[in-house]
């Protein structure tokens, strides 16, 4: 369960990015997260993420309040939460096994059940056969596809996507967006920053439409 | 199309059991402590130079040390050199020269005697000092008799040889007792202090590996910088992203101190012959001593011990400053 009750976010140079931003989203379900450019849906995102914390109000993930998080408790919530980047963020001297890996080394994983799910995840971007070239080989819609199998490597209970289709043409959009819809099919809660219109259209889910950090109050106006 | 069984479960992975948590967790050492290898690999010029500093910095001390622990060994078996001679009065009879003799020899202390006649005396002076034709203008000898007494070895430091010579210039047929043990007092004041500056020396060079590991890791650290925000993004904890850190440290900890080990040895090696002729020189065979066992794995594991340390401290420092931003 994501919920977000009254959230204000200032960032330190004094731009408001939220305010009084509500919304609750169940355990399980989906959703399009929508808005303008500068809305401030990637700021969401980061406070869902603890990249961030709310200024002001409550961000409350699966029970847990990110404001009173401890310090040392933020990377076992981290692991809780797949996120797809929406500058992928991967590292770039690394080959593609080394990325998706990085979650699961993390968690201490066998290296061959780690062969196993790495090519699992890869296969379901359609870039099996990658594992050794590195990021800067790879085109954009290639990068944003490793950050996603990186981000759902793990299985996480919470999985959000930051324009995961930017770079992608219709066909394989349709492809990572399907991945998302049968990961939420298996009780992932799932949310997902977008404007591709093509997609709203095609995947019936739940939208919040935030304009200037507020939730707007008709989204299907605006999408 | 549904999700793979390997991507299904909506459950974090990890070990389930704990042997499977001790295994995974020794398999995961493993593979940061090779990986951290091949990263020092990859600049081998920084890594050389660093395990070259901590070499150095570890060999100059155990060098130091091993100067104090020769010089003590060689001032250990004075108890042969040093002996007092014990001049009797004039004029003296030889029934009663050979009575104090005897007296003196009876004491605990004293291991051997040996009472030179003035004749013998003159004999020996004469072979030793070369004046042999000036000697024989001399119409009466003038030497007295003279008791050489060597000490018991339990009684041959400098303070015990010092105290037998005054209990035996209480002897009333005894003139004057030569014992020369200033020098001896003097060299072992000079080893004390020694043993003072090498330990000083060590402290002051440990802090030192400390401070150049502990800067290693801090570029190292910047270097990867990248690395380690994604890292922590993904949700690896501190621990997780200082450990490859740790294991650098060690490597060039270990590798410094085996380095230091290897120019001991090699200073050990090129000093052996000539220290050895010089021995031969004096009459003695006095041959180097190197360091035991318990000392080269001491050299060694104080380097392995200080490069992580360095590490540790550099990490803990520098790591908990770079937070992810999105
Ligand atoms: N790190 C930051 N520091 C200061 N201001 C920020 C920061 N990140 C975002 N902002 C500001 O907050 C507002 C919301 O930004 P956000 O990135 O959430 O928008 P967005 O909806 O994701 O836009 P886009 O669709 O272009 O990605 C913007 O006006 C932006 O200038
Ligand atoms: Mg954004």
């Amino acid at each position: 369960m994501i919920r977000f009750d009254r959230v204000f976010k200032r960032y330190p140079n004094g731009r408001e990015a939220l305010a009084e931003l509500s919304f609750e989203l169940a355990t399980g379900e989906m959703s399009f997260l929508t808005g303008h450019s500068g809305a401030g849906k990637s700021t969401v995102l980061k406070l869902i993420a603890l990249l961030e914390r709310p200024t002001r109000g409550q961000v409350v993930i699966h029970g847990c309040n990110t404001s009173t998080l401890r310090r040392g408790a933020i990377p076992a919530f981290r692991r809780q939460v797949g996120v797809v980047f929406q500058d992928h963020r991967l590292l770039d001297d690394r080959p593609v096994y080394d990325n998706v890996a990085l979650p699961l080394a993390i968690a201490g994983m066998r290296r061959r059940e780690m062969d196993k799910r790495v090519r699992a995840a890869l296969d379901q971007v359609a870039l099996l056969g990658k594992e050794r070239m590195f990021p800067l080989e790879l085109s954009a819609g290639e990068q944003q596809r490793v950050g996603i199998a990186r981000a759902v490597i793990t299985k996480p209970p919470v999985l959000i996507a930051d324009e995961p289709t930017g770079n992608l043409d219709p066909d394989l959009a349709l492809e990572v967006m399907n991945l998302f819809r049968r990961f939420n099919s298996v009780g992932v809660t799932v949310m997902v920053a977008t404007h591709d219109v093509h997609l709203l259209d095609r995947f019936p889910v739940r939208r919040i439409h935030i304009e200037q950090g507020r939730l707007a109050s008709n989204p299907d106006v605006a999408a | 199309m549904s999700l793979p069984e390997e991507l299904r479960t909506a459950r974090p992975a990890g070990p389930r059991t704990f042997g499977g948590a001790a295994s995974t967790w020794l398999e995961r050492h493993a593979q940061t402590l090779v990986g951290s290898l091949g990263r020092l690999a990859r600049q081998p010029i920084a890594t050389a130079l660093t395990i070259a500093v901590i070499g150095i910095a570890l060999a100059l001390p155990t060098a130091l040390y091993l100067v104090v622990a020769n010089a003590r060994a060689v001032t250990a078996g004075l108890g042969d050199t040093v002996q007092l001679s014990v001049y009797l009065r004039l004029p003296m009879t030889p029934e009663v020269a050979r009575k104090v003799a005897r007296v003196i020899g009876a004491r605990d202390e004293v291991s051997q005697v040996v009472l030179v006649s003035p004749d013998e005396g003159l004999v020996e002076f004469r072979a030793l000092s070369g004046i042999g034709e000036a000697l024989n203008a001399l119409t009466e000898n003038p030497l007295p008799w003279t008791v050489k007494v060597r000490p018991a070895p339990s009684h041959d430091s400098a303070l015990a040889v010092e105290a037998l010579a005054a209990e035996l210039r209480g002897i009333p047929e005894v003139e004057l007792v030569e014992a020369d043990t200033a020098w001896v007092r003097r060299l072992n004041a000079l080893l004390d202090t020694l043993r003072q500056v090498v330990l000083l020396s060590a402290a002051v060079l440990a802090f030192g590996v400390l401070a150049i590991v502990g800067n290693t890791i801090r570029l190292d650290i910047n270097g990867r910088r990248a690395e380690i925000e994604v890292t922590k993004l993904v949700g690896g904890s501190n621990a997780f992203v200082r450990r490859p850190f740790l294991y650098s440290g060690f490597w060039q900890g270990l590798a410094g101190g085996l380095l230091a080990v290897g120019l001991i040895a090699a200073g050990l090696a090129v000093l052996d012959a000539p220290i050895a002729r010089l021995a031969a020189a004096y009459g003695t065979s006095f041959s180097l001593a190197g360091l035991a066992m318990r000392e080269w794995l001491a050299v060694v594991g104080g380097g392995a011990g200080l490069g992580l340390l360095g590490a540790w401290l550099a990490a803990g420092y520098h790591l908990h400053r770079i937070e992810p931003r999105a």
